[in-house]
């Protein structure tokens, strides 16, 4: 009783769902290993160091992510021969490379106003107690300052990682096939619009699925923070962001 | 350099005008699709409040539905949808042929998202005015619009302005998206002078930058308005506040 259209296509859609899912985790994961040095640079009282961060920031969170794709994917075409010449033109020449690479310094901006906020939230003290016990910064931060700041920033990054799996989408118009190619092309030729319906149905799947998972972990990592009196958790809210 | 800067010149050489055009298109996108999307998701946000629990259902189904969609494919369904939804309807009364244009398809799917986004915004302003202002506008015998109409929703506007500013400057960024359903905006203006130029990153570096510019130029804007909106504000805090102390003093003595 599978309707002719996902017969035909329905396969090609799981493909293209496998390298949404690939673009969003590379970048995702390449963006947070990025964004700390830059939440660092953030917060370091060198000033010069802070602006060049705060600039960075600011431009790809003020830009739309199709224009940064523009911009190096097209731009990059421009670069053939220095990029040749340090031995990167084969991986500018491919389009899902192109992608990844986009997406990973966008999200670094994003997820770097993150964890900024959430180092930021903890409080001075705990700095000041490590310090005291004569922890060096490197420990401060791993032992101290990060497992505190990363409750803080685990929703925030929740919602960043719906935020890459809706923006990858953008992926499809520099041809690349992720679900969104996918449907693109099955409904070149089948000229048939319901190919749209199962492609949202899909990625709502997606979204809804990240979504439920991060409400657990979030249970998960804040259970020593509720009292026994309060051992039924509080309704944890919407997850899908408000504002960006 | 100057070379490069040529590219921008106005005029039949250069590309300054087209890319101007395209800019202007932008923004009137951005502004047609504002009041659409602010209105639509008002009343999104009051279906979520209904007392009938299937108004409430189409409310949040409808917002979880356009916040889970990918911005590009909500523009592809509502480009290719409504033109054949609309299609039909106009069969059922004569054999004409229409298209609805991109720019309408454009307003339509950016003002579905940035409702969907808005009415939690307006909901969560909801929940922040206290239940004793629609009390006090019952007990002073308005009817429940009336007390929505002139005491509420200032106050909600204001609690609603910070959010609803965020989505402005999300909205100014997702126009780039229409410019896959062949309108000629900013960024589709950009990418018809690179494929003359061949010049891609000069020309879409200066295309980031009047994202910039405009993100920018409504920042200002936003914290003029909120200033404004702000205004009775800091009177009430600035005159409570000395009040406050001398309690204070009489609670010492």
């Amino acid at each position: 009783m599978i309707p002719d259209l996902l017969q035909r296509y329905g396969l090609k859609l799981l493909e293209g769902l496998g390298v949404t899912l690939e673009l969003v985790v590379i970048s995702i994961i390449a963006g947070a290993i990025l964004a700390i040095p830059i939440a660092m640079a953030r917060l370091s009282k060198n000033r010069i160091i802070s602006a060049i961060a705060f600039g960075y920031v600011y431009f790809f969170r003020g830009t739309p992510l199709l224009a940064q794709l523009f911009l190096i994917y097209y731009g990059a075409g421009q670069f053939v021969g220095p990029l040749k010449a340090i031995g990167l033109w084969g991986f500018f020449r491919d389009a899902f490379n192109c992608a990844a690479f986009a997406f990973t310094i966008n999200t670094a901006a994003y997820q770097a106003e993150i964890y900024r906020g959430a180092i930021r939230s903890v409080p001075r003290g705990q700095w000041e107690a490590a310090r005291s016990l004569g922890l060096h910064l490197g420990p401060t931060l791993l032992k101290v300052v990060f497992p505190q700041a990363a409750i803080i920033a685990l929703r925030p990054l929740g919602n960043e990682i719906i935020l890459m799996i809706k923006g990858s989408a953008v992926a499809s118009i520099v041809t690349v096939f992720d679900l969104m190619g996918q449907t693109k092309l099955a409904f070149s030729r089948s000229y048939d619009l319901t190919i749209y319906l199962y492609a949202a149905v899909l990625y709502l799947l997606l979204v809804e699925t990240i979504r439920r998972v991060w409400n657990m972990l979030e249970l998960r990592l804040t259970r020593h923070l509720r009292r026994e009196s309060q051992a039924k958790p509080a309704k944890a809210a919407d997850l899908v962001p408000v504002t960006r | 350099m100057p070379n490069l800067l040529h590219l921008l010149s106005f005029g039949p050489e250069g590309w300054g005008d087209e890319i101007l055009a395209g800019t202007w298109l932008t923004i009137r996108l951005a502004l047609a699709t504002l009041p659409f999307g602010l209105i639509l998701g008002f009343f999104v946000s009051l279906t979520k409040r209904s007392e009938a629990a299937w108004l409430r259902f189409v409310g949040e189904a409808f917002s979880t539905i356009f916040r889970g969609l990918p911005e590009l494919l909500t523009i592809f369904i509502v480009y290719f949808g409504a033109s054949l939804g609309f299609q039909w309807v106009v069969r059922l009364f004569s054999d004409a042929t229409v298209e609805i244009s991109g720019f309408v398809a454009g307003v339509i799917a950016l003002g579905v998202v940035f409702a969907a986004y808005a009415s939690e915004v307006f909901t969560a302003a909801f929940n922040g005015i206290p239940k004793g202002q629609w009390e006090g506008g019952a007990a002073i015998g308005l009817r429940r619009w009336q007390t929505m109409r002139l005491i509420v929703f200032p106050q909600l506007m204001r609690l609603a302005l910070p959010g609803l500013a965020n989505l402005w400057l999300i909205l100014l960024k997702d126009t780039s998206l229409v410019s896959v359903i062949s309108i000629n905006d900013l960024l589709r203006m950009t990418y018809q002078a690179v494929s003359y130029t061949k010049q891609p990153f000069f020309l879409y570096f200066v295309a980031c930058m009047i994202y910039l510019l405009m993100s920018i130029v409504s920042s200002f804007g936003i914290t003029a308005i909120e200033r404004w909106a702000e205004r009775g504000e800091r009177v009430r805090t600035a005159t409570t506040k000395p009040r406050d102390v001398m309690q204070e003093k009489a609670a010492t003595s």
